[in-house]
């Protein structure tokens, strides 16, 4: 039918664009810290799929989309609804409702579903690699995959209304008090994302499985975090460690030849880490060097604003001795003299038969630092 | 800077703090404090938000690690003197809805003199009937305590502070968010534990009742500013220097922008 | 079939392993779950559930063993090694717990998926076995699993025990047990640990996507009945290993009922039940309890207005329409059926078809109330 090199692409294809549509709405769900609800989502379409699926018989029918996604927005609604009789905390309604609705899933497919095509592993881990099997024809002419026509409508769809609603969803994220003052329903927001976040998730199972959506929907969003501050760029590095991760996963899964979906969920571990260990910012490495560097700065400072609040007091005598460092600051030696040569490199103090007093800049220096 | 000129500094102090520096990821928190506490007096601590008072108090109970200096109470660091050393800790800092009832937490006042493993018995029991019948909540012992008033709750953690049956308390914010009624009645019992010798100190906020209720005052921000009996330092150009003078504190007229202040700094 | 299952217990080896399995699995994981859910860890739970799996696979992989004991052990550990991904992810970066427990969970089973390849790849029905993690087998359970169920979940619960007052008081309140000289953050790990024993013990049966549900739901349910840790420790348990027996047997004996899934749901039901039917905190208590206070406060207000039309239009005895009660209420509360309820206190009178009139006895309740009301708002 078509040489496999179409199907590898076809394949990769399909990866990408279920990376991009995860990560734009998981931007917004790790930052609102609601991305167990992915988790909750994910699970819990389970039922939502049989249910549709017994009724239109086709995998990847909009209705059963729609079906399906429904079963996710209540899965939202009956953990509200649990959340406010108060008499279990959020998260514990989450770990009750998902596994129940679940649950149910697994006990429909395994009775009445047996020998049809809907399989547990299917659903769990998806079956990427049959997705070029599957075709889209209108009037006889090959749209492409099924499942690439159906990710690509709701890429496009989840595209659609962050550009529509970009201000009102990053206001209703980080200050629902105020959206909710000026008259933007955070409630109507937040079922938008979550009808969003089903939507994507019933798209995707079918290619990718539960998991790797919930992989792709917190992983790449929680490593933009690690890289920008702005939410704009959040979303662009996000698409990209997205696409980056399908690409990457992907070929990890043929070299292996492994689950293909467990290789793209690996591939987010494996990026989470290096960003974790070596984002300029924010990542390990930097942020051992920064503290490195601030200690000395620090200690300096403290050592500058010890010897201000003691001079001109009888206690000066006492209190600027390099020993007295020791004794009463609590440094050890090795730290304290350390620090003292710091200071003095950088002018803050001068040492007079090991006396320490300010030097006009350190005094200054002190004062800033706890005036404030 | 400080006038500490009172006799009861010659004696002992209940907690010397020395060149304190307590740093949250190198952001400095408090900034080379000296404070004595002269045994038996009633303290408060104020100052404006963010001032680290809280954060002194968890550094005299060794609850975080300074980056310099050292604390002592009653002349040994902490984890020596920790039997005598009672600690009331913010009422919001817990979970109220837990499942236990009032006895059960008094009692746990008595875990550290328990040590491991070991069960709180009748003795224990009668302790903590003891404490609560001093905080006026005798006949909720066997209350749920979820189902308690905010003075309520305090009057609690207070009556688990005193069968630690300790020489120092370290309290912080006692007063908040409780009725008049349990003002009166933990204020007279601090009183009260002053009078049999005891240190009290508490964080607190209301500064127009610090000189009714403390004789011993520490004004923080970030650094001391002032620290001694509430009648020599307790003044306008003091607070002035602790909250920044944006607002006129002692004189009359300016009473209400007073407590309006403190009571922002609350939440 | 029901006296029929009950002999089998007695009397069918397999049927009385599966019983005994899935009881003490619900008893422990049910009353070591109790402190997760109080430390607000519900989810903690599910994630390092999904996380255990290249740690099952990888114990397969490197012993070549089944062995239940050598399988919990490396579900254990990479379990452990979960959580402290959790925790490092927590405190070293700005990601929030909600995302790192996603984040971990997702990754490590993906990576379980991975390895899972590698064990099907094998000739032998090795994967078989491990296929089972997924969702439990109940009806796979023997005596060797239940002996070693019983072997750690006894000695997580005697550790448990050993330590109630210290664990009561480290999750009650950190600061202080800190102040007490408390190793605290020891205590977070001795917990912590009890939470991936609860969590490992039930894999076999239940399954590693749904095992979580075995440590949040009882005690959520049995939170509902009392307000004594002891007790919410020991209903969770109670509750646990009923719906693990009540689950474990429906799917031993219908047809195609997975374990896991059929556990699930009875918890669920346990859980529902609670909900709605525990006293004083039910549900349907609450409701019964504000439906009774609404009435109360509704015959209160309607004798008031009726006491203000008594005095206004004194030695008028003709009574007063519904249509002047309803008015001065302005329609905030059902005047006919507060009526009703103050003739059947014997508080008002019919004195027509539309009018009514204050007994006596309505006069002498509504100028109580009158005062009542004045000494509460005086309190304010």
């Amino acid at each position: 039918m078509f040489d496999l090199s179409t199907a590898q692409m076809e394949i990769q294809l399909v990866a990408i664009v279920v990376a991009v549509a995860c990560a734009l709405v998981g931007v917004f769900l790790v930052l609102r810290q609601m991305a167990m609800m992915s988790d909750a989502i994910t699970h819990s379409i389970l039922p939502g799929i049989v249910v549709a699926f017994f009724i239109v018989q086709d995998l990847s029918s909009p209705f059963l989309i729609i079906g399906a996604a429904a079963t996710g927005v209540l899965t939202v609604s009956l953990v509200e609804l649990l959340e406010r009789t108060r008499l279990v905390r959020e998260d514990a309604a989450i770990g009750i409702v998902f596994p129940a609705l679940f649950s149910i899933g697994v006990i429909l497919i395994a009775r009445f579903a047996r020998g049809i095509h809907l399989d547990l592993d299917v659903v769990l881990l998806g079956e990427i690699a049959f997705v070029p099997f599957n075709r889209t024809e209108i009037f006889g002419i090959d749209l492409g995959p099924t499942a690439l026509v159906m990710m690509s409508v709701i890429l496009l769809i989840n595209l659609i209304f962050i550009l529509l609603f970009y201000k009102e969803l990053k206001l209703a994220t980080f200050d629902t008090g105020l959206a909710a003052a000026l008259g933007f329903s955070p409630a109507l927001i937040h079922y938008g994302l979550m009808s969003l976040v089903s939507v994507t998730a019933v798209g995707a199972f079918d290619a990718v499985g539960a998991i790797l959506v919930v992989a792709l929907i917190v992983g790449p969003p929680a490593i933009a975090y690690l890289l920008t501050d702005q939410l704009r760029l959040m979303l662009v590095y996000s698409a990209g460690i997205g696409v980056v991760v399908a690409v990457l996963g992907y070929w990890m899964a043929r070299m292996l030849d492994a689950s293909i979906a467990g290789s793209m969920a690996s591939m987010v571990g494996i990026i989470f880490v290096v960003a974790y260990l070596l984002a300029p910012q924010r990542g390990l490495v930097a942020s051992y060097l920064r503290r490195r560097r601030q200690r000395w700065e620090f200690a300096g400072i403290m050592l500058a604003i010890h010897l201000f609040n003691h001079e001109g007091l009888p206690s000066a005598e006492q209190e600027n001795r390099v020993e007295h460092l020791q004794d009463h600051l609590n440094w050890n030696p090795d730290f304290a003299d350390r620090a003292v040569r710091w200071a003095e490199r950088n002018r803050i103090i001068v040492r007079r038969n090991s006396h320490l007093f300010l030097t006009e800049e350190g005094r200054e220096q002190a004062r800033e630092a706890i005036v404030r | 800077m400080t006038t500490m000129t009172s006799a009861a500094l010659e004696s002992q102090p209940a907690i010397a703090v020395r060149d304190l520096t307590v740093a949250y990821n190198d952001r400095p928190v408090i900034w080379d404090l000296d404070l004595d506490v002269p045994a038996g007096v009633l303290m408060a601590i104020v100052g404006p938000n963010g001032a680290g008072k809280t954060t002194l108090i968890k550094a005299m109970l060794d609850l975080v690690r300074p980056a310099a200096g050292q604390v002592e109470i009653l002349g040994q660091p902490y984890r020596k003197s920790r039997d005598r050393v009672g600690y009331v800790p913010q009422r919001g800092s817990v979970d109220w809805d837990f499942p236990t009832n009032v006895l059960d937490v008094v009692q746990m006042g008595r875990y550290g003199a328990l040590g491991w493993i070991r069960r709180p018995g009748n003795r224990e029991r009668e302790l903590a009937l003891e404490a609560l019948d001093k905080v006026s909540m005798g006949e909720f012992a066997d209350r749920q305590i979820s189902q308690l008033s905010g003075g309520q709750q305090q009057r609690v953690f207070l009556a688990r502070a005193l069968v630690q049956n300790a020489d120092v308390y370290l309290m912080d914010e006692p007063f908040q968010g409780v009725d008049a009624t349990t003002e009166r009645a933990i204020i007279t019992l601090l009183k009260e534990l002053r009078s049999e010798g005891k240190t009290v100190v508490c964080v607190h906020h209301d500064l127009q009742t610090v000189p009714d209720y403390f004789d011993w005052v520490a004004l923080l921000n970030i650094r001391k500013i002032a620290s001694g009996p509430v009648s020599e330092v307790y003044n306008e150009t003091n607070l002035r220097l602790t909250y920044g003078g944006r607002v006129a504190f002692l004189s009359r007229d300016a009473a209400a922008p007073a407590t309006a202040q403190a009571a922002v700094e609350e939440d | 079939m029901f006296p029929d299952f009950l002999t089998d217990i007695y009397s069918d080896y397999t049927i009385r392993n599966i019983t005994l399995g899935a009881m003490v699995l619900g008893l422990v994981s049910g009353s070591l779950g109790t402190f997760a859910v109080l430390r607000r860890q519900s989810l903690l739970g599910d994630s390092i559930s999904h996380a255990v799996l290249p740690g099952i696979i990888l114990a397969f992989m490197l012993t070549g063993s089944r062995d239940p004991l050598i399988l919990i052990l490396g579900a254990a550990i990479v379990g452990w090694l979960a959580t402290l991904s959790i925790m490092a992810i927590v405190n070293t970066t700005r990601i929030k717990q909600d995302a790192s427990l996603a984040l971990v969970l997702s990754v490590f089973f993906g990576f379980g998926m991975v390895l899972m390849t590698f064990v099907q790849r094998q000739p032998d029905a090795a994967a078989a076995g491990l296929q089972r993690f997924l969702f439990g087998q109940a009806a796979a359970i023997i005596w060797d699993d239940v002996r070693t169920m019983l072997l750690i979940g006894g000695a997580a619960m005697a550790v448990f025990l050993l330590f109630w007052k210290e664990f009561k008081l480290v999750v009650f309140d950190r600061a202080f047990a800190f102040s007490l000289g408390m190793p605290v953050r020891r205590f977070d790990v001795l917990l912590t640990t009890l939470l991936v024993i609860a969590i490992v013990i039930g894999l076999q049966t239940v399954g590693v996507i749904l095992m979580s549900a075995m440590v949040v739901a009882p005690a959520a349910a049995a939170r509902q009945w009392t307000d004594r840790l002891g007790l919410v420790t020991t209903l969770a348990g109670l509750f646990g290993a009923l719906a693990g027996v009540t689950g474990a047997l429906i799917s031993a004996y219908a047809a195609r009922m997975p374990t896991g899934p059929t556990i699930v749901l009875c918890l669920t039901a346990i859980v529902l039940f609670s909900l709605v039917l525990a006293p004083n905190r039910g549900i349907l208590w609450a409701w019964v309890r504000q439906h009774r206070q609404s009435r109360e406060l509704r015959s209160r207000v309607v004798l008031a207005d009726l006491y203000w039309l008594s005095q206004q239009h004194a030695g008028d005895d003709s009574g007063h329409s519904i249509a002047t009660l309803e008015a001065m209420s302005a329609g905030r509360v059902a005047v006919d059926h507060g009526l009703e309820d103050l003739e059947q206190a014997g508080l008002a009178e019919r004195t027509d078809e539309e009018t009514w009139t204050i007994t006596e006895r309505g006069r002498e309740q509504a100028i109580r109330d009158l005062a009542e009301e004045e000494r509460e708002g005086s309190d304010v």
